[in-house]
């Protein structure tokens, strides 16, 4: 029970950070119907933007942790966003009318690049980065066991609720919210009645890439590890995790989130650690065969 | 095949055919048959579920509810609402073209009317691995295809463009070919999709000519959707009207055109598509 | 025209100007953190090293490019003539009949007259020529890098035949298949197990490890082959993945990460290739020994392995299946309206790519000796990818030319020793291969969707092969 308990968090912790990288692929699947494949390296990106800009703050001087580390989170968003802008407007822009799978090839080339590029300039090996935020919290204890939620957790939890709520009040109230679905319905259409279509696609890849630099920046200190190759990985899962929530569905990203979150976490604490990426793909293609529209999306009808 | 013998013969029965989107009812209880050898037509206003019937009878959605048979000469029953999409094609033998023409844009006339030919081919050539193998002779099968094919182009006047690709043909000629495509499946039934849609009157008449053709050399039923009425007035054995899912009208095309019913749901909604004096009563 | 600026000129040179600073900006964004801090472990911890001339360096590249670029490229024609007009330079690029220098159809009726001679010239080359410089080697003792060469030749051709295999797939068929290395792993462990447990020898275990891979695609492939283009990739890309970690995991089965070493090396119709032994190749054949007859026999193999792919898929394209394959390319609900079992259609091509893969894979595992999951990573699902959009997709003789292009260009590169006098001791260029192919896919795709060679000759031909009709130009557009 302990155990069990103990892993709850910990997969919804890990299930946070998915879905905050889940909403980027949702948000641009909705708006122009591809899979943003280099999203996960633009969080991978992110990760890295933020451990430079840690380290040179320290280096500057600054060593008081809460203000170096909002500082950190700002201008690695400010970063990601530039990073996301410019790869919408390099590779998936000219290719807006194009034949159906080109922006994914686009994509794929672009992914190539960001990830070797990053490995061109800062190298191959792993980055450790020594744990920022200590202490935690026991919930409980019995037997021995304890069950614990770290100040880590609870900061990637509460700042992974707010943004959603934040996000969600963004895409329903402002005028932000109402191009981009207006875009999504009809693109031609909202060109017409004076939304501009480009920018509205350019911001919903800025937007994306500043929610993943947030995944990016907890996932650093989180697990205080990263190289050039975990946006591979962690992109194909939240991307499983946008669709088993309904592709195009907000709150479906953060339940895909959180859900493929669970799967995983449990899957390496009841039966084997190794197989635990087998799990989550395993889960993308089940829930593609079987239910292709996923929890909370709309069932897509054919028009002949 | 004696033409008196096969006139009226049922060979396509809708029975209480409904189609619900979400909340909305897109076809709601709709009742109709379509004889072999008669041309019938599907008309009404727009939104009206013409499409959406086409699409339950071809298998491309499955209907909510009803039933719709289809039965051949020789007796054999279809329900098609139970088939695959591409078994209604190879065995209940009911071709169809789309509203927004879906030729093979990059390959050729010939090859697009080859690919029709594909399951009867497929079996000629040893699904693939006979022929490769060089174990069945394909060739003569292949030519004999080819004929067909030139048989069709030959109807539609498209010999010389035989091997241009599909997308430079001009619009007109793309909707013919989608017609001989279909035509080479050898179908029983023929549903073509606002098959004068965008035509000028030139193209249109000869859209008309090529169809009673159809009817007159093959003996088949021919189903069709149009909004340009001189296309169901003129070919039209039997016309169906619908409005709002709903069947309000059927008989021959001058009974059609003096229904008040017709008149106030079709022609007096969209008084601009009215086609002129030729249809007011 | 005068000497003094008009105001469209004084405008366009203030825009290139403005344009620049944002670019330059956005540059300066982008590589602040990326390039000008670079992280280095030193005692036990990161510490940063700056590299700051290098961001202001490329900073000033990309705004004196742009502004170049604007100046004198895509605004040439505002700043002689007095028409103003400034689309941006991606889409004037894309649409650029200046770039597109070698027109479609010209360039397909050159291919055409060099199918029809050029082609056997070129086969009878691949054959011909190895043999040639050998025996050049051998008696005049020119001492040519043969070695070097012709494991570059066979490397080329290995890309080439699971550049053909995937075709099928992605260029016939039009399904994007992401795990295609998934199958060239399968027929590197089966001949590998094969050979290890059964003692079966590379020859029977060829067309095994090649029905194995198309089990496997029929496998895969029957579930998922209903999803749409985009869900497809991705499901074909976990499974190439799943497969890897499989292979991984496994301990007992593959050896794990460790591989699997002391796969035996094919024989000559049952002569090794050995130096010691009292039947060896060399021997029978009154030959003396040389470690070159081996790496020769190899590269005739993939030759000939390639060539049976392309002579497959050459016929398969001019049958029924073909034609059914092509017309799923450009539409499948047409296809299902006509009665094609699209389903399994698309099983077949995948099955068949994943044959070829197979028969690639085990091939693979002869030539090393040694397989391990890390040569079956995604990024070789990419490579091969990339082959065959570069090439055009659908298009034989353009996987040949992108695999020589970026195999061989590669290969080049590494061996650029000039490079390091310009960019420093520690540069090495084989860092710089894959951004290279990333950066070729998303030029290739903007500035040619269907590949540098798009033309598509028809399968068949009413009347006598008079002509190659054009190909539609943006066809790509309109689907």
């Amino acid at each position: 029970m302990e155990y069990f308990l103990q892993q709850l968090i910990n997969g919804v912790t890990l299930g946070s950070i998915y879905g905050l990288i889940a909403i980027g692929y949702t948000m641009v699947y909705g708006i122009i119907g591809m899979i943003n494949f280099a999203h996960g390296d633009i969080f991978m990106v992110s990760s890295f933007i933020s451990l430079i800009v840690f380290l040179a703050l320290l280096s500057l001087g600054l060593t008081f942790i809460p203000l170096a580390l909002f500082l950190v989170l700002v201008i690695s968003m400010v970063i990601t966003a530039a990073y996301g802008w410019t790869v919408e407007r390099l590779a998936y822009r000219p290719l807006r009318d194009s034949f159906r799978l080109a922006p994914l090839i686009t994509a794929i080339g672009m992914s190539i690049v960001l990830q070797n590029y990053v490995q061109i300039a800062q190298g191959a090996r792993v980055k450790p980065l020594p744990p920022i935020i200590k202490g935690s919290y026991t919930l409980m204890e019995h037997d021995g066991f304890i069950v614990q939620i770290s100040n880590m957790q609870i900061i990637i939890i509460l700042t992974t609720l707010i943004l959603m709520l934040g996000f969600s009040w963004l895409i329903s109230r402002t005028s932000l919210g109402r191009s981009q679905r207006a875009c999504e319905q009809d693109r031609t259409m909202a060109a017409l009645l004076g939304v501009n279509v480009d920018r509205t696609i350019s911001l919903t890849f800025v937007i994306g890439a500043a929610l993943a630099s947030v995944a990016g920046f907890m996932y650093l200190l989180y697990y205080g590890v990263i190289d050039f190759y975990i946006g591979f990985v962690a992109g194909i899962k939240a991307f499983t995790a946008a669709v088993l929530g309904g592709i195009g569905s907000l709150p479906g990203a953060m339940l895909g989130g959180l859900i493929i979150g669970l799967i995983e976490t449990f899957w390496s604490a009841y039966f084997s650690i190794e197989y635990k990426d087998v799990a989550a793909f395993a889960t993308l293609a089940i829930v593609l065969i079987f239910m292709p529209s996923g929890l909370l999306g709309k069932p897509e009808v054919e028009k002949v | 095949m004696n033409q008196s013998a096969n006139q009226g013969f049922p060979l396509l029965k809708v029975e209480h055919l409904t189609m619900r989107f979400g909340g909305l009812t897109a076809i709601d209880d709709l009742s109709f048959s379509a004889a072999q050898t008669d041309i019938t037509a599907i008309i009404g206003p727009n939104g009206a579920g013409k499409t959406t019937v086409f699409n339950c009878l071809t298998g491309f959605y499955k209907p909510s509810e009803g039933m719709i048979s289809l039965t051949h000469p020789d007796r054999t029953r279809f329900l098609l609402e139970r088939m695959d999409d591409f078994r209604i094609c190879s065995k209940a033998r009911v071709a169809r073209t789309f509203q927004n023409i879906r030729l093979f844009a990059g390959m050729t006339l010939l090859e697009n009317l080859l690919v029709a030919q594909h399951n009867q081919l497929m079996k000629a050539s040893g699904f693939t691995i006979g022929a490769l193998l060089g174990l069945v002779s394909y060739q003569p099968h292949e030519k004999q295809a080819i004929e067909l094919a030139r048989h069709w182009l030959d109807k539609i006047g498209l010999v010389e463009r035989a091997d241009d690709h599909a997308a430079d043909l001009p619009y007109g000629d793309q909707r013919r070919l989608e017609i001989a495509r279909a035509m080479c499946t050898d179908p029983l039934m023929l549903c073509l999709d606002e098959p004068a849609a965008g035509l000028n009157p030139k193209e249109s008449d000869q859209l008309n000519r090529l169809l009673l053709d159809i009817r007159r050399e093959e003996q088949i039923a021919i189903l069709l959707i149009e909004h340009d009425m001189s296309v169901v007035m003129e070919i039209s054995d039997h016309v169906i009207v619908i409005d709002y899912g709903r069947k309000i009208s059927s008989g021959t095309a001058s009974y059609v055109r003096n229904d008040k019913k017709v008149i106030a749901a079709y022609l007096g909604v969209e008084n601009e598509e009215g086609q002129g004096a030729e249809v007011k009563p | 025209m005068t000497a003094a600026f008009s105001k469209k000129q004084k405008a366009v040179v203030k825009g290139a100007i403005i344009s620049s600073l944002m670019a330059a900006t956005m540059a300066f964004l982008l590589s602040i953190f990326m390039l000008g801090l670079r992280t280095k472990s030193a005692a036990g911890a990161l510490v940063l090293e700056p590299r700051f001339t290098l961001v202001a360096g490329i900073t000033v590249l990309v705004f004196s490019g742009r502004l170049l670029l604007h100046l004198f490229w895509w605004n040439k024609k505002a700043l002689s003539s007095h028409s103003f007009k400034q689309p941006g330079w991606f889409e004037q690029l894309a649409s650029s009949k200046k770039i597109g220098w070698f027109g479609q159809l010209a360039l397909a009726q050159k291919l055409k007259g060099l199918g029809k001679h050029g082609g056997t010239i070129m086969i009878a080359l691949c054959f011909i020529l190895p043999l040639l410089l050998f025996f050049f080697n051998l008696k005049l003792g020119t001492g040519l890098p043969l070695r070097y060469w012709f494991d570059i030749a066979t490397l080329i051709l290995t890309y080439i035949m699971l550049g053909w295999g995937l075709n099928i797939v992605v260029g016939l068929a039009g399904l994007l298949d992401l795990g295609y290395v998934a199958f060239y792993a399968i027929g590197a462990y089966s001949y590998a197990l094969l050979a290890q447990h059964f003692g079966l020898s590379f020859w029977l275990c060829l067309p095994l490890a090649g029905l194995l891979a198309a089990t496997w695609g029929v496998i895969l492939g029957f579930p998922v082959l209903r999803l749409r283009g985009d869900y497809l990739a991705i499901v074909t890309l976990a499974f190439g993945e799943i497969i890897r970690i499989i292979l991984l995991n496994w301990y007992q089965f593959t050896g794990g990460p460790d591989g699997l070493s002391g796969v035996p090396r094919p024989s000559f119709f049952g002569l090794p290739f050995k130096r010691y032994g009292d039947q060896t190749f060399h021997i029978f054949f009154g030959l003396d020994y040389s470690s070159l007859h081996r790496i020769l026999f190899l590269y005739y193999i993939i030759l000939l392995l390639a060539l049976l792919t392309n002579f497959v898929t050459h016929k398969m394209r001019r049958l029924p299946i073909g034609r059914a394959w092509e017309a799923l390319r450009e539409d499948e609900t047409a296809c299902r309206s006509l009665g094609i079992n699209t389903v399994n259609t698309k099983l077949t091509a995948f099955a068949t790519g994943a044959m070829f893969g197979g028969f690639a894979g085990s091939f693979f595992a002869t030539r090393q000796g040694f397989i391990s999951p890390e040569s079956f990573t995604f990024i070789e699902s990419a490579i091969i990818l990339a082959i065959v959009v570069l090439g055009g997709m659908g298009s034989q003789i353009g996987v040949v030319i992108a695999s020589v292009v970026m195999i061989g260009g590669f290969e080049l590169l590494r061996n650029m020793e000039g490079l390091k006098y310009v960019f420093g001791q520690e540069f090495d260029p084989s860092l710089y291969r894959m951004i290279l192919f990333g950066f070729a896919m998303v030029a290739i795709m903007v500035w040619k969707p269907r590949g540098l060679i798009s033309a598509r000759l028809p399968t068949i031909f009413l009347k006598t092969e008079t002509a190659v009709s054009p190909s539609p130009q943006n066809k790509g557009d309109a689907q």
